[in-house]
């Protein structure tokens, strides 16, 4: 593909979502949008975190709804595996009793890492098929059809993780603290006087803010980078081969090191925020 | 790579996953886990508790074992000294018998003896008589002579 545009022009292509907006004229694409702000939509983000999600919940269900208490088949004994990773993490990190934070630390777990794992198809196949649907069956220019298959390579999707956790940590502080017991722990802490209540306030609000931004930005950045890099290999011809393997294989490491580190952490800040100081 | 109304779709599809995970994935799963959890745990003790009563029950054989083999044992002691206390019993009885009938065959021996010996010194004293009278020649009245005769027939 790389012949048929400049390399940054390559690049760039690769790293742009398909875009869909509504504008005056009914509902446009892609460079249309530009002028949207934020009322677009990344329509490969969304389809594809959708479909995986699905892929999650369909499977688990499955396995949930058959669940034998006897002799596992391979696929429920695997989906049992997971499921102990994850509940013996919560149970060693998280004290406090939830129904809520196994589930949401699995559905976090598995989730991610499946959109991590789209990183490891190879770069051109997705955009390419996406390409020769949009040119011969909606006759596009396939330089206008984007796909970007990596959800977690989209902002949106690591900041609306992030969000989601963030609501739940002021959630948990505040069911577990009492509104007066959260607020006194906003205002009272480092400095144990009320002289320092506005400094206090200062800091430990970035500390909040802190955590979901860098839960969002950790996951985005490790994934933009490595899905760049996919793609910078991808353009040096020949070479990419063993290059593309080694990155590759790096990847087997990085993608469900950074999925675990999301759901780590997740517990984590849930159960810093259901404790008491 | 702008922030944009995909935040808002994304969350809801978080929210969604979230919720269904909770309600229908995890506590399904974690139950069919716990049950069998608790299975192996009552399957492990009852295989604990199995062996320790086979254990029991090969102690319990191997007691009754030792004990059947001292009454065998002491059975047939018994059974040899009742024999030999037979076979005692039997043989001094055997020697009495003989004793008496060896001890009536004397006696018998004896009686004939003297019965021969009577009849022998009575024959002798008739003899003796017969003698008398042919020396004498005349009829000795038997009765008056008797104390004759009877002191002969003594010192026979």
């Amino acid at each position: 593909m790389a012949s048929e545009y400049t390399t940054s022009e390559y690049i760039k292509h690769h790293l742009t979502n398909a875009t869909m907006c509504s504008t005056d004229s009914g509902i446009a694409f892609n460079k249309a949008c530009a002028d949207a702000g934020f009322w677009a939509w990344h329509v490969d983000t969304l389809a594809w975190s959708v479909v995986l999600g699905l892929l999650f919940v369909i499977s688990f269900r499955a396995v949930a709804k058959k669940a034998t208490t006897g002799v596992p088949g391979k696929f429920q004994a695997f989906v049992e595996l997971v499921l102990e990773f994850v509940n013996d993490n919560v149970t060693s990190t998280y004290h406090g009793r939830s129904a809520l934070i196994a589930p949401l630390a699995l559905t976090i777990f598995v989730w991610v890492l499946l959109m991590n794992l789209m990183d490891l198809v190879p770069v051109d196949w997705l955009p390419t098929i996406a390409g020769l649907i949009g040119q011969h069956a909606f006759d596009m220019d396939p330089h206008d059809v984007y796909m970007k298959s990596v959800p977690t390579t989209d902002l949106n999707t690591t900041f609306a993780l992030a969000l989601g956790v963030f609501v739940l940590i002021l959630y948990y502080s505040v069911k577990m603290k009492g509104f007066g017991g959260f607020t006194k722990e906003l205002t009272m802490q480092p400095f144990n006087h009320w002289a320092f209540i506005p400094v206090n306030f200062i800091l430990e609000t970035v500390t909040l803010l802190a955590r979901p931004l860098s839960l969002a930005l950790r996951l985005f950045g490790n994934l933009y980078a490595s899905e760049l890099i996919f793609i910078l290999i991808a353009t040096i011809g020949l070479f990419q081969l063993p290059l593309h393997f080694a990155w590759a294989v790096f990847h087997i490491l990085v993608l469900p090191l950074q999925a675990f580190i999301f759901m780590m952490l997740t517990i984590v800040y849930l159960s810093l925020a259901s404790e008491d100081h | 790579m702008n922030i944009n109304a995909t935040l808002i779709g994304q969350s809801i599809a978080f929210i969604v996953f979230v919720w269904f995970c909770k309600k229908y994935v995890w506590p399904p799963l974690m139950g069919a886990i716990e049950e069998r959890q608790k299975k192996i745990a009552d399957g492990l003790a009852a295989s604990d508790r199995a062996e320790k009563d086979l254990e029991l029950a090969q102690q319990k054989a191997t007691e009754q074992l030792k004990d059947a083999k001292a009454q065998a044992a002491e059975i047939i002691e018994q059974a040899k000294k009742r024999a030999n206390q037979l076979v005692d019993e039997e043989t001094q009885k055997g020697h009495a018998e003989r004793e008496k009938i060896i001890a009536s065959g004397y006696a018998e021996i004896e009686a004939e003896r003297n019965r021969a010996k009577e009849d022998l010194r009575k024959q002798v004293a008739a003899l003796a008589v017969a003698g008398a009278q042919q020396i004498l020649q005349r009829e000795i009245d038997a009765q008056a002579q008797n104390d004759i005769v009877e002191k002969l027939v003594a010192e026979l």
